[in-house]
């Protein structure tokens, strides 16, 4: 069984424990005895929220949405040169303010700054926010 | 948090307002009930509802909602009236003492009670207990924002902190706790339209140096939409295309109605998510990403740590991780994308954040780092506002009280007010899909006082029609004298019985919050 420390992705509190695996799925954690915020214990979500990950409900493929209302699996190339192409044509013809960007609570630091880069230099636009609104 | 969560413990007061701690930051909470009973402190809650941590409080103010501001303008008006006030403090850290002063006369506790429903008495004993304390802790989380007062309730909590020298000392402080993960940080790293990373300002042309050479003159350095905004504005057509990275606004934002109409009038939606949710069903494209168990990185919790999130499992089928997507489009769009890891685009988040510029993976490795840590011979910051406020000295507010955007009438005679429960997080795509936790509670609900549920017929655990001025839904009722009379509680986790169907679009003038804690809604029972 492979162990590996990490942060719970559930509250602000950042509690801190060991993911165990087996065979690439995730099948419990173990606290971290040491941590200043969860002192070896964890909430409900902390021991139990994880099982999620392997749902078969997860996205597996990007998914375009076709004339006909439904969506159809495309690669990550057609995907992103899509999403790339659409974006940029209502640019072209409503300039960036028209664009705007929801980032994440939930995504990493590196992420949302990554977000945040994408949003005022790509794109062109300063429409960026996200669930701190709420 | 201006403190850290560890220094809790060492409180010896701790006033509580607008959070349901024990369910929603349980660790946080363990410090609390470790600090009343290992050092006495004295716990005071201010909550419409009898949360749990009642059960530990020395007194308990159940407020109506949305009145936290008259809450706490009465214990400021106690505080000066019985010369409670910090005097050194307040003489050589602050600044607008005089008018702040004349402000709060008004707000005796005999006017308050009027307005909360808490006696006079119990708001003068939240007054003493904190003042008195050597060391007072204040502790809110959404039951202070979400209100159109939002902005002006963390602002007199404020008031409270620097009228009694409660800030700038160990286990002392004005403490929001964020609800998600990574709030703090998502706000550090610049997820917002008004600043840049880490909170600087869009108008200093030495700032705006730094970003141009690290991302091109071209760049948009302009004040943007707020979330609320873009929203408002896609239902008018101002906004053409909306790129929502794991968010689902159709569960989480107020009035679902509305949501529905400005995610249906774009003519582009492209939605980053794990799941199929109710807000991706509206995308033109949808990206699969990954979870924090498949990617590394960091979060900051909130206290501002800054911890490793680090990857467990690999991606499922052909998802990937958030920062590889952005960076695929970052490079469809011609900028600068060549990160081989994470770890690569800190050192870039450190060369432009100056309170992050001491903080690098190696660091933070066993333990995180609480940023400002301008270098890395610094070790990090346990609490703010030590010497000297950002601003230099600490301002007075005046921040009058007026009432919530909605009000109860003979049509619509409760005021519903929304929240979390301890299995549930968000709108739910993950908890849902948790079988242990979705075993504990598989559907929503709502809380009736007992009075109230037998003047409108309601019967325990049946189903009930809840009704607003925007819409309607049905949820299975239980009945609890934990909420105040005339007050109901709803969980939004459930996206079939979504509480913001019923929630309204009245918003914080300042800060775009909507007001999800108040509305007027009518209850029946249905079978």
């Amino acid at each position: 069984m492979k162990k590996v420390l990490t942060t719970c992705g559930y509250c602000g509190c950042g509690c801190n424990f060991y993911v165990d695996i087996r065979n690439n799925e995730v099948i419990g954690v173990t606290p971290k005895q040491d941590h200043p915020v969860s002192r070896g214990r964890l909430c409900v979500k902390g021991w139990q929220g994880h099982s999620f990950v392997n749902h078969p409900d997860r996205l597996r493929h990007p998914l375009i949405k076709h004339e006909d209302g439904y969506f159809k699996e495309a690669t990550w190339k057609e995907a992103i040169e899509f999403t790339a192409k659409t974006l940029k044509g209502i640019i072209s013809r409503h300039g960036g303010d028209s664009v705007g960007v929801f980032s994440s609570a939930r995504c990493t630091n590196e992420e949302n700054y990554l977000m945040v880069k994408l949003t005022r230099a790509a794109l062109k636009t300063s429409n960026i926010d996200h669930c701190a609104r709420l | 948090m201006t403190n850290s969560i560890e220094e809790l413990s060492s409180a010896d007061a701790i006033f509580i307002i607008g959070s349901n701690t024990s369910e929603q930051h349980p660790l946080i909470a363990m410090r609390i009930i470790e600090a009343v009973k290992k050092n006495n402190a004295r716990l005071l809650i201010a909550d419409p509802r009898k949360i749990p941590l009642t059960e530990f409080a020395e007194a308990y103010a159940p407020l109506t909602p949305g009145t936290n501001l008259a809450f706490i303008n009465g214990m400021l008006n106690v505080i000066i009236t019985e010369e409670l006030i910090k005097e050194e403090f307040v003489n050589s850290r602050t600044e607008g003492f005089k008018e702040f002063k004349q402000s709060i006369i008004k707000y005796t506790p005999e006017a308050v009670s009027e307005i909360t429903g808490v006696d006079a008495d119990t708001i003068r004993t939240f007054a003493r207990i904190y003042a008195k304390a050597q060391k007072g802790s204040i502790v809110y989380a959404m039951g202070i924002t979400q209100h159109v007062t939002g902005t002006m309730n963390v602002s007199a909590l404020a008031n409270l902190a620097m009228l009694t020298g409660h800030i700038g000392r160990e286990s002392t402080g004005v403490n929001p706790l964020r609800g998600q993960n990574n709030v703090q940080g998502a706000c550090d790293m610049g997820a917002l339209p008004n600043v840049l990373p880490g909170y600087q300002p869009l108008n200093d042309e030495k700032i705006l140096e730094k970003f141009k050479s690290s991302w091109g003159e071209a760049s948009n350095f302009g004040n943007g939409m707020t979330a609320s905004q873009m929203m408002e504005e896609a239902a008018k057509g101002g906004i053409k295309s909306l790129y929502i990275l794991g968010e689902n606004p159709m569960v989480s934002d107020p009035d679902t109605q509305h949501v529905e109409e400005a995610l249906s009038n774009l003519e582009f939606l492209v939605v980053q998510d794990i799941f199929m949710t109710e807000t991706a069903r509206f995308a033109h494209v949808i990206l699969p990403a990954t979870s924090y168990l498949e990617k590394d990185g960091t979060f900051t919790n909130t206290e501002r740590r800054v911890q490793r999130v680090r990857k467990a499992i690999e991606p499922v089928g052909d998802s990937k991780a958030d920062w590889e997507i952005i960076c695929m489009l970052l490079k469809a769009f011609d900028c600068y994308a060549e990160y081989e890891s994470p770890e690569e685009i800190m050192d870039e988040i450190r060369a432009l954040i100056p309170s992050y510029a001491g903080i690098t993976y190696n660091r933070i490795e066993r333990v995180g780092l609480q940023w400002p840590c301008p270098d890395i011979m610094r070790p990090g910051t346990a609490f703010l506002h030590k010497d000297r406020f950002s601003r230099g000295l600490g301002r007075f507010s005046i921040n009058e009280y007026r009432g919530p955007g909605e009000a109860v009438d003979e049509e619509f005679p409760l005021i519903m007010t929304t929240g979390r429960i301890q299995h549930h997080y968000h709108t739910g795509t993950m908890t849902r899909r948790s079988w242990a936790l979705n075993r504990e509670y598989p559907h929503g609900f709502i809380e009736i006082n007992p009075f109230d549920a037998e003047r409108f017929g309601v019967k325990s655990e049946r189903k009930v029609k809840v009704t607003s001025r925007r819409g309607s839904l049905t949820t299975t009722a239980i009945i609890t004298s934990k909420v105040k009379l005339g007050v109901v509680f709803m969980p939004f986790h459930f996206g079939e019985e979504a509480a913001n169907k019923l929630t309204n679009r009245n918003f914080d003038p300042v800060s775009q919050i909507p007001e999800l804690k108040v509305c007027a809604v009518k209850i029946e029972g249905v079978s």
